[in-house]
């Protein structure tokens, strides 16, 4: 290569205001062209997989909260959801509605913040962020009175939930689920026809359906793309086949399909916490389980619905109390592998939308 | 309870703003002797304010040196009274020039020091924040801690920049941000630099920006700093033409490059030139805001692509500059839009009694106002788009009605019906034709209204794959 066509090279993070977290990505460039992407990631390595092999199973609940920080509900759940498969334990009514309307909660506040990002990176100065923001406070304040975390929650166990919500959180909960399409509908008002935003997410970061199914995404990447895949519908868990509710699925693929489909979702979710609350039974909200609990040796692959995607859990029992191999199926890190695919060619404006629709959390990319 | 629900305002926020603690509730509020206080001071304001409306009627003040509501002409008393004393020509030229100087900088420097507060605070409300309120009274003082933060921190300098060129641009920037100054009209006497060509003058300093952002680009050896600057020499090469497109309607109506004739010419026909021009108005506006790198066009610094553009790597007081100088020109394009559309100094006749500057003051903070909230609200539109804006659309147009006003311009000057009549005809005719020109170019250009409704996503229950997926797509 000679020096006149040299590539020019961007290196974009691991600190940079639109890779949401410690994430690295490698551009060439031609003028405002994007030529080539490197996608660069393991800046936030913490050995989870290792180290939870050294841990029972209810040791290891912290570390999903910790994988993707911002949906640590969901987290909690994909293990207790695949240990309990794998041991058998059976979870009582209450604490399965207990489980749904906090993994709806959560995903409301994560959809928040992956819609606030995106528009943040195509430009609003951080206002759309921060009135999504407002809601999430709400959330984590809910999610602070029943188990006093906000962000780590640590809050389902293998056999229902930690503790029961305090007194006060029912007619909170309440409050802000009757408040809450209001608010939505006034975001949309403040997003959806607007001529700038519609300029600059139709019809950028392009994935079809065939793409999206190669590439196994899932979650509202995969929705974005038409495809009406959803856990919760597919693959029932917990109480989700009690519950009536609808898949949005998008039309175009593109970056503000998944914007939709994640705004729509939160409706959907409202509509989920809605219905729980008026089904919940009384009764216990765990079942009692040994400390060190030791299941049969074997393997089981327990799966769920997380903000971002199917977030699975491959766990392998040795008899003993620890796991002898417990694995993490990322949906932001198999989402983002189609990154590349969909950069090279654009400019690096639309790359960043794009990365933002994608909605990552290198927390659970690198775990 | 149905009825109560009826009345309860539509959104969450408007209740919220219907909860806020009223102005009414405040002063219901405050103790008596406060309140007493308040009353005494209002009433003293009035009877100041009757007592120098009795002078401005009886026309006591008008044109004497103490005539406060223009100060042109204190300062020519100073030089007549210095030329009187024969101390030789150039001192009372260079004294009036220095207390002029030292007035308008002195003026801008404050209000860039109250603007980044007001900025901020009007950022934080608009995004229901509380904003900077630490820092002395309701924050007042923040904007000086942070120059003094500024002041003290270490200036960096990148391995493999161009250390000369390096510390050029922070105060190449900042010269003509203040140049710019120097021919807006406060007052019918008030000007600093009242020159004939003033229009020009305005035109060629804004450009000279250009060439320290490119330095600052250049020399920093960062290649987001370079990309900022590319995109900066792009943008500001492209909307220099549409900005003196739009002003020369203004030259063709007005009949002059003064800029303090401009006001007067909208003064004594009693109109704003924005009634008669409203698309060079709007030309006007957004081309600055690419000029000037304000949302919706800040693609130049975009944070969330190029981390802060062309000043990436300037830390401390050169990173101040920077940010002062973007403050400071929002200000001056308020000066301008003022100055060239909303008449300026004066409003109807109200100059009389109130001192024009504050006037051409309150215009300007009204224009700023709009580009916090501009700020506040818009995404960013990208840098192809933006360039196709100018190029396919605002220039065309421009030129377009440059020709109408051209023709208008010529029939204002032979009709001999009342000025009020013809003109209030001609805006209203622009109007019509600003509508009806932008939409037929529009589908010229083959652009076409992005609309959201027809991708709204469709609501299934069921779940499949690609199968599923074409079914959907079939059958909506």
């Amino acid at each position: 290569m000679t020096a006149a066509n040299e590539p020019y090279i961007l290196n974009i993070g691991p600190q940079h205001p639109s890779t949401h977290g410690v994430f690295r990505l490698r551009v060439a460039m031609d003028g405002e062209t994007i030529v080539d992407m490197d996608m660069i990631v393991g800046y936030l390595h913490r050995s989870m997989e290792k180290l939870a092999e050294e841990r029972t199973y209810t040791q290891n609940i912290p570390f999903t909260d910790r994988a993707d920080y911002l949906a640590a509900m969901s987290g909690n759940l994909g293990l207790c959801i695949a240990a309990e498969r794998l041991t058998g334990v059976e979870v009582p009514e209450r604490a399965q509605y207990l489980r749904v309307i906090f993994a709806e909660l959560q995903r409301i506040a994560s959809h928040a913040m992956a819609n606030g990002t995106l528009v943040s990176d195509a430009g609003a100065w951080q206002t759309p962020l921060l009135y999504m923001f407002r809601e999430r406070e709400k959330i984590l304040d809910l999610f602070e009175m029943t188990c006093g975390a906000r962000l780590t929650t640590n809050y389902m166990r293998i056999g229902g939930v930690a503790f029961e919500p305090p007194a006060e959180f029912w007619p909170a909960l309440r409050e802000l689920v009757d408040e809450l399409p209001d608010r939505i509908d006034e975001y949309s008002q403040l997003l959806i026809d607007n001529e700038i935003f519609l300029a600059r997410t139709r019809g950028i970061g392009v994935i079809s359906a065939e793409d999206a199914i190669n590439g196994s995404l899932t979650g509202p990447a995969l929705r974005g793309s038409g495809v009406p895949w959803d856990l919760r519908k597919a693959e029932p868990y917990d109480v989700y086949d009690r519950l009536d509710f609808e898949i949005p699925v998008g039309r175009g693929g593109d970056v503000y399909d998944r914007f939709m489909v994640r705004f729509e979702e939160t409706k959907q979710s409202t509509r989920i916490i809605k219905q729980a609350i008026e089904q919940i039974p009384d009764g216990p909200h765990k079942t009692q389980i040994p400390l060190a609990l030791r299941p049969e040796p074997g393997e089981v692959y327990g799966r769920i619905e997380s903000p971002r995607g199917e977030l699975g859990f491959y766990l392998v029992s040795d008899g003993s109390p620890a796991p002898y191999r417990f694995h993490i199926r990322a949906p932001s890190f198999i989402n983002l592998s189609l990154l590349r695919q969909l950069a090279v060619g654009s400019t690096l404006p639309d790359a960043v939308v794009t990365l933002g629709s994608i909605d990552i959390v290198v927390g659970e990319i690198d775990r | 309870m149905s009825s109560d629900v009826k009345s309860r305002p539509a959104t969450p926020m408007l209740r919220e703003i219907l909860e806020q603690p009223t102005l009414l509730g405040g002063i219901r509020s405050t103790p008596l002797p406060v309140r007493l206080g308040l009353a005494v001071f209002a009433l003293g304001f009035l009877v100041v304010n009757v007592a120098i409306g009795v002078l401005v009627v009886s026309g006591r003040l008008d044109g004497h040196w103490y005539d406060f509501r223009d100060l042109g002409n204190a300062t020519a008393a100073l030089r007549s009274w210095l030329d009187d004393r024969d101390l030789g020509p150039w001192l009372s030229y260079w004294v009036t020039a220095l207390i002029g100087g030292v007035g308008i900088l002195s003026f801008v420097g404050g209000v860039l020091l109250i603007g980044t507060w007001v900025e901020r605070r009007l950022l934080a409300k608009f995004q229901i924040r509380r904003g900077p309120n630490r820092v002395g009274p309701f924050g007042l003082l923040q904007p000086l801690a942070d120059a003094l933060k500024l002041i003290q921190k270490e200036v960096l300098i990148p391995i493999g920049a161009d250390r000369k060129l390096f510390f050029l641009p922070p105060i190449l920037i900042f010269i003509p941000a203040m140049l710019g100054w120097g021919p807006v009209p406060w007052a019918p006497n008030m000007a600093y630099l009242d020159v004939n060509v003033g229009l020009l003058y305005v035109v060629a300093i804004s450009s000279l920006a250009v060439l320290a952002i490119f330095i600052a680009g250049w020399s920093s050896n960062n290649h987001y700093a370079l990309l900022g600057a590319m995109r900066t020499v792009a943008m500001m090469v492209s909307y220099e033409i549409p900005v003196s497109l739009s002003l020369l309607s203004v030259v063709l109506f007005t009949g002059s490059l003064q800029l303090s004739e401009i006001v007067a010419w909208q003064s004594t026909h009693n109109t704003w030139l924005a009634m008669i021009l409203p698309f060079s108005l709007f030309t006007f506006f957004f081309s600055s805001t690419a000029e000037i790198n304000r949302t919706p066009n800040d693609i130049a610094e975009a944070e969330s692509e190029i981390v802060a553009g062309f000043h990436t790597e300037y830390s401390g007081m050169k990173a101040g500059l920077f940010l002062a100088v973007e403050l400071g020109n929002a200000l001056l394009v308020g000066a301008l839009v003022s100055t060239f559309f909303l008449g300026g100094y004066s409003l109807f006749g109200l100059e009389e009694w109130i001192p024009p500057y504050l006037i051409l003051f309150a215009k300007i903070s009204a224009v700023y106002f709009l580009f916090v909230w501009l700020r506040g609200t818009l995404p960013r539109f990208r840098l192809d788009q933006l360039m196709g804006y100018a190029w396919k659309f605002l220039i065309p147009l421009s030129i377009a009605f440059v020709g109408i006003s051209a023709v208008e311009a010529s029939i204002f000057a032979r009709v001999d019906a009342p000025g009020l009549i013809v003109l209030g005809a001609i805006g209203i005719v622009n109007v019509v034709l600003t509508f009806v020109l932008v939409r037929a170019w529009a589908r010229v250009v083959g652009y076409e209204v992005p609309r959201g409704e027809d991708t709204r996503p469709t609501l299934t229950t069921a779940v499949g794959g690609l199968r599923a997926a074409q079914r959907l797509r079939v059958t909506p």
